[in-house]
């Protein structure tokens, strides 16, 4: 019997992304469509006064409605609602997530499929910290928190993956939905709560090494807030899981 | 259990042996050696801490290519969607 098809469901949540969003999605298309995988993009935009969706219904256009889906919110209301929202539209079996801000390339895609189907992972998560890993784009200052940070992480937590706080990540659908149900945290504690969860409930995670270039348009946020939100949440998982 | 309550039982059993050797009436260079013992492990930690995070924070991969390679995407795509109808 031959088995259903694979069908992967990109999630991109957009705010402000005008002039990101078509690059992204022309990326993303051009890479499911070497790979020859089943895909769609589904785009949550949270109200952008730049005229996001306007340019996304440009897109539906061009590439379709199967191909692409505008799933909008009337309002900026975070990101682990994003998800569960266009969960709630996705049609394949296996979700991606990744930003929509060109950090991220698709051209890894494929790489986590194949990594996804190697060993039958139900996570498998893209890492900057592994093997070929690389970031562009950070100051000194910037890599010595993130170093620091991600030290920290592992020392406290040991979480069984070697970057906690990436969104670049493939989910088996059914897994993300448990996930979904079980995360409480916001912004990067959010990313590292998924992990350290998907831990306890004993699912599996693999592992890819990407590239990760800050973002090309609009500047990175890393501010002192950050950086106390983290480590709040760093310690709320810590003394919670 | 929790992460905390894994710590705080390692730290406990640790600080336990550690009492029971300063208690022990042992032969003179004995308890010079142990009174300091929990300074020892906290400075080989810290060490060991500020060679990891500065010996990753040396060999950081920053990858030029991939930044230029997006780069030349970002116009190759540019060009492609505008010749599908799309406005910018």
């Amino acid at each position: 019997m031959v088995a259903a098809r694979e069908k992967y469901s990109v999630l991109l949540p957009t705010y402000n992304e005008r002039e990101n969003l078509p690059l992204i999605v022309w990326l993303l298309v051009r890479s499911f469509e070497q790979s020859g995988n089943n895909f769609e993009i589904i785009v949550i935009d949270d109200g952008s006064p730049d005229g996001t969706q306007e340019v996304a219904e440009q897109l539906v256009n061009i590439y379709g409605s199967d191909k692409i889906l505008l799933r909008p919110r009337a309002k900026k209301l975070g990101l682990g609602t994003a998800y569960i929202h266009g969960m709630k539209h996705a049609t394949g079996n296996f979700i991606i997530i990744m930003d929509a801000d060109l950090s991220h390339h698709p051209k890894f895609i494929p790489e986590f499929i194949r990594k996804q189907k190697e060993g039958n992972f139900d996570i498998v998560s893209g890492t900057r910290y592994k093997g070929n890993g690389v970031v562009h784009g950070w100051d000194l200052k910037r890599k010595l928190i993130s170093r620091g940070a991600n030290f920290l992480t592992q020392v406290l937590l040991r979480p069984g993956a070697s970057d906690l706080t990436g969104s670049f990540r493939l989910y088996k659908k059914e897994v993300l939905q448990k996930l979904m149900e079980k995360c409480v945290s916001k912004g990067y504690v959010f990313q590292m709560e998924m992990i350290v969860r998907a831990r306890q409930l004993g699912y599996s995670i693999g592992e890819v090494p990407i590239s990760f270039v800050d973002r090309v348009y609009g500047e990175s946020k890393l501010g002192g807030n950050e950086i106390v939100s983290f480590l709040k949440g760093l310690l709320t998982l810590f003394a919670t899981t | 259990m929790t992460k905390l309550l894994q710590w705080l039982l390692a730290l406990a059993l640790l600080g336990v042996a550690w009492i029971a050797l300063t208690l022990e009436p042992l032969p003179p260079p004995w308890p010079q050696l142990v009174w300091p013992l929990p300074t020892y492990l906290l400075v080989a930690f810290g060490c060991y801490s500020l060679a990891t995070v500065g010996h990753r924070l040396a060999t950081f991969n920053d990858c030029e290519a991939a930044a230029r390679e997006l780069q030349s995407q970002i116009q190759e795509a540019r060009a492609d969607l505008a010749g599908r109808g799309m406005t910018f």
